[in-house]
């Protein structure tokens, strides 16, 4: 449910970059992580359901899914998924290389003539 | 018009932003976590399911300090005030935050309770959670330390499928364990489960109901506080919260 929220902050955030310009937003391009707690599907169906009445409301919203990856902060071994957050060899707590991403990247404007 | 060919369609342009889309939510947990640093607080949120016994391990908590650490609370439910009630009535100086119909709390939230306090100075202040083990995980709140109540009764396997709301978590207390003569549980089924979700897995074993496991807890807050005097600042870990 907290999709709702993320989409009103995207929305905040893309306005404060297309209104100074009197841009139309053509397109988002935004990065969400496999373990970043935000479901895909229910963020384009809040951003669906947001946008109409927003600057995004003719805007497509592009998702890149980052898949997680832990690797040991000692020696960068990779660890296999599922396994413990451990590094085999070394024995440290692994690190969240990649996968907790709620990033906004891009932003695609339409401006106007000059 | 278009550069590039001429051909009269408006010109798409780029904009390269790479931030953080909760980037407001953070600058407010700083602005707490700043607060807490600066009034010598060990502020901890504290999360879990619906039903999980946070605010009986709160309560819990109260009894078995006994007065000797001044605590604070704000709880967090969509409706009714009634964790808080429970709270002040354990002596812990506490006030409701009513989220209606949001399934978290926010650094917003947290910070809007914390002007006109119902407490004095505090050694530990709780931000106990909305119950939920998915949305809470993602905001940080400000606080030092994160904790997750996980109910013996809730399964062995629930770390993995919830592995955000672990992930970040300093401690999980695992409640309830009264029951455990009573129940099929595999203790150590959950420590491996936590192990594959937490870098560095810690678990204490509670029960509210008897009080086992409540000083192993109150030492462990007791070594977070002591480590706040030691850096000066919150735990540097509240970073990874935010990065």
């Amino acid at each position: 449910m907290h999709e709702y929220g993320i989409v009103a902050s995207l929305i905040e955030r893309v306005a404060q970059e297309a209104t100074p310009r009197r841009a139309r937003v053509h397109r988002l391009h935004v990065a969400i992580g496999e373990l970043a707690g935000v479901d895909v599907e229910l963020l384009q169906t809040a951003y669906v359901t947001f946008r109409p009445a927003t600057v995004c409301a003719e805007a497509e919203l592009a998702v890149r899914a980052v898949a997680a990856a832990w690797t040991c902060p000692g020696c960068a071994r990779a660890l296999a998924p599922g396994a413990p957050l451990q590094c085999p060899v070394c024995g440290r707590p692994a690190r969240l290389a990649a996968g907790d991403e709620i990033v906004l990247e891009r932003i695609e404007l339409e401006v106007p003539d000059v | 018009m278009c550069d590039t060919c001429g051909c009269g369609d408006r010109e798409l342009v780029a904009v390269e932003v790479h931030e953080r889309i909760l980037a407001g939510n953070d600058a407010m947990a700083a602005h707490n976590r700043a607060h807490f640093v600066a009034t010598d607080v060990l502020a901890i949120n504290l999360m879990g399911s619906p039903g999980s016994g946070k605010t009986a391990l709160l309560e819990a908590t109260a009894r078995a300090s006994g007065g000797r650490l001044r605590l604070g609370a704000v709880s967090g439910d969509l409706a009714t005030d009634r964790d808080a009630v429970r709270l002040n009535r354990a002596g812990v100086p506490s006030r409701a935050i009513t989220t209606g119909s949001a399934c978290h709390l926010d650094a917003k939230l947290v910070h809007a309770a914390l002007h006109d306090p119902p407490w004095g100075a505090l050694d530990v202040f709780f931000i106990e959670n909305v119950g939920n083990l998915v949305c809470p995980a993602i905001y940080d709140l400000g606080e030092a330390a994160r904790v997750v109540a996980l109910a013996v009764t809730e399964g062995e396997d629930k770390p993995i499928k919830y592995p955000v709301m672990f992930k970040t978590a300093d401690l999980v207390l695992l409640t309830k364990c009264d029951l455990l003569p009573h129940l099929d549980v595999d203790v150590p089924a959950i420590e491996d489960a936590l192990a594959r979700v937490m870098p560095a897995p810690r678990m204490i074993q509670v029960s509210a109901r008897t009080g086992a496991g409540i000083d192993a807890w109150l030492a462990w807050l007791a070594a977070r506080r002591a480590a706040l005097h030691v850096r000066g600042q919150a735990p540097a870990l509240a970073a990874v919260h935010v990065g």
